[in-house]
């Protein structure tokens, strides 16, 4: 019974993450409105510098995390979109399975397409803003992962607070870019250390940031009940 | 539902209102807007908790939290809780997912035949018409086949063909054991469908009797007096003639 139960969950889970991605791959309003906004900013940011590599080198994980955060916010607020039109999120929560499913689903897809994200774009800035890598790709994909779950964790809750006021959307960055300056310090200075030459410690930077994650999952986790009767 | 109350905000939205439901029995609850009924209908579901009194389903209370759902209850709501984008069949495959049905894709198919959506299977939501959509949020209800089912004014953009299928379906729902509450405005539809009849006036059930007990005329009268001792709708809207 306990695993029938335990089946239940994790299917509702893997049913909203599938139709999050299938909504995705059908409307492409999310994913490619990010990279866009990315893209944008490597080029802006690439004509700026010209070919000075030195001054790139100085700033250069500042762009990057800058870039990362304006297109997750983008993201991370369309990510009750979908449900809006029609209250399918009601459909959502009277479906079986405990509500916190629901939440960790939406997280997940979130990271998935911030992740995606930075995986995609950081060749293009290395690329575009004439940098060498010289730094570890453990690390660097540590720094990237860490930094999105860290985002995504209070942006979706904030996203789902957004969906349900007027001015939502003008809102959410508002509220998520003062909680996310602890993320963002951490998520910089450790990319910072990694891409040095020669190569600083990241560790201690990415160990502040995973502490960060940590209280941003448990965070939504506690609250999304509270939000439910918004 | 036991002295049940809601407060949303400053204002109870209902206040002591005790409902019993029984196996193959429906009760229809009139009232004007801003009355409690679909406050009523969220709480029954379990999607809001109470302020007050306590909310049994298939003889269990409800969980304080209520984080977790009871399959066994079917809403049919304003909206079609669907997703636009997708099309009806794939919206009714994933519903029929989420509720673990074997063979989803079959299941989907025949609840949009039942409801007379086979020839738009495969149209996005988006573009569907108020009846349409009205009908494949039936289909989604009658996909995961709940024992208690809440209607919030079915009736409502749907065609005769419509009225008909879904009628249909609520006499075999009832016949099978289920229970059905239905909120409405409309007493014609309420003497349809409910073997008992509940007029809710801001937030508390101020008249019930069973069909028999209520012809159509007598129901509007009786209804016509109580919105006129302190109901917020106006006799302009109510009813049909």
């Amino acid at each position: 019974m306990a695993q029938q139960g335990r089946h239940r969950f994790i299917r509702k889970f893997w049913v909203i993450v599938g139709k999050d991605l299938l909504l995705e791959l059908r409307t492409k309003d999310t994913w490619v409105g990010m990279l866009a906004f990315v893209v944008m900013v490597i080029f802006l940011f690439a004509f700026a510098f010209g070919t000075d590599r030195s001054q790139v080198r100085q700033t250069f994980s500042g762009i990057l995390w800058l870039a990362f955060l304006f297109a997750g916010i983008l993201g991370v607020g369309r990510t009750y979109h979908h449900e809006m039109p029609e209250e399918a999120l009601v459909g959502l929560m009277l479906a079986p399975g405990e509500r916190t499913w629901i939440v960790v689903a939406k997280m997940s897809v979130a990271f998935c397409f911030m992740f995606g994200l930075e995986l995609v774009a950081s060749p293009l800035f290395f690329i575009l803003l004439n940098q060498p890598w010289t730094g570890r790709w453990a690390a660097y994909l540590a720094a990237l992962a860490l930094g999105a779950w860290g985002f995504v964790g209070v942006g979706t809750l904030l996203s789902a607070l957004a969906a349900n006021v007027r001015s939502g959307e003008a809102l959410l960055p508002l509220l998520l870019v003062p909680l996310e300056i602890p993320v963002l310090i951490t998520a910089v200075e450790a990319t910072r250390a990694i891409l040095a030459t020669p190569p600083g410690n990241p560790w201690g930077w990415l160990e502040g940031l995973l502490a960060y994650d940590v209280i941003f999952l448990a965070l939504p986790l506690v609250l999304y009940d509270y939000l439910w009767e918004v | 539902m036991q002295h049940v109350q809601k407060r949303i905000g400053e204002r109870w939205v209902l206040s002591d209102v005790s409902v019993v439901l029984g196996a193959g029995r429906a009760l229809a609850v009139l009232g004007p807007n801003g009355a409690g009924k679909s406050t009523l209908l969220r709480v029954a579901a379990g999607l809001w908790s109470p302020s007050g009194g306590m909310v049994y389903r298939f003889g269990r209370r409800g969980t304080p939290d209520h984080t977790a759902s009871d399959p066994r209850v079917g809403l049919v709501g304003h909206q079609s809780f669907l997703y636009p984008a997708l099309t009806a069949l794939e919206n009714l495959m994933v519903y029929g997912r989420l509720y673990g049905l074997s063979r989803p894709k079959v299941k989907a198919e025949a609840a949009l035949e039942r409801f007379g959506l086979r020839w738009s299977a495969n149209e996005p939501l988006k573009t569907f018409s108020r009846g349409m959509k009205q009908r494949l949020s039936l289909a989604r209800a009658w996909l995961s086949d709940p024992e208690l089912l809440l209607l919030d004014e079915p009736f409502s953009g749907l065609d005769l063909e419509g009225q008909e299928l879904l009628t249909g379906w609520l006499a075999e729902h009832r016949r099978r054991g289920g229970a059905q509450l239905l909120i409405t405005h409309s007493v014609e539809e309420a003497l349809k469908v409910g073997d008992a009849v509940a007029i809710l006036m801001r937030g508390r059930l101020v008249w019930w009797g069973s069909r028999d007990a209520a012809d159509e005329d007598g129901l509007r009268v009786r209804y016509r007096e109580w919105l006129s001792k302190g109901g917020i709708g106006s006799f302009a809207s109510f009813g049909s003639s």
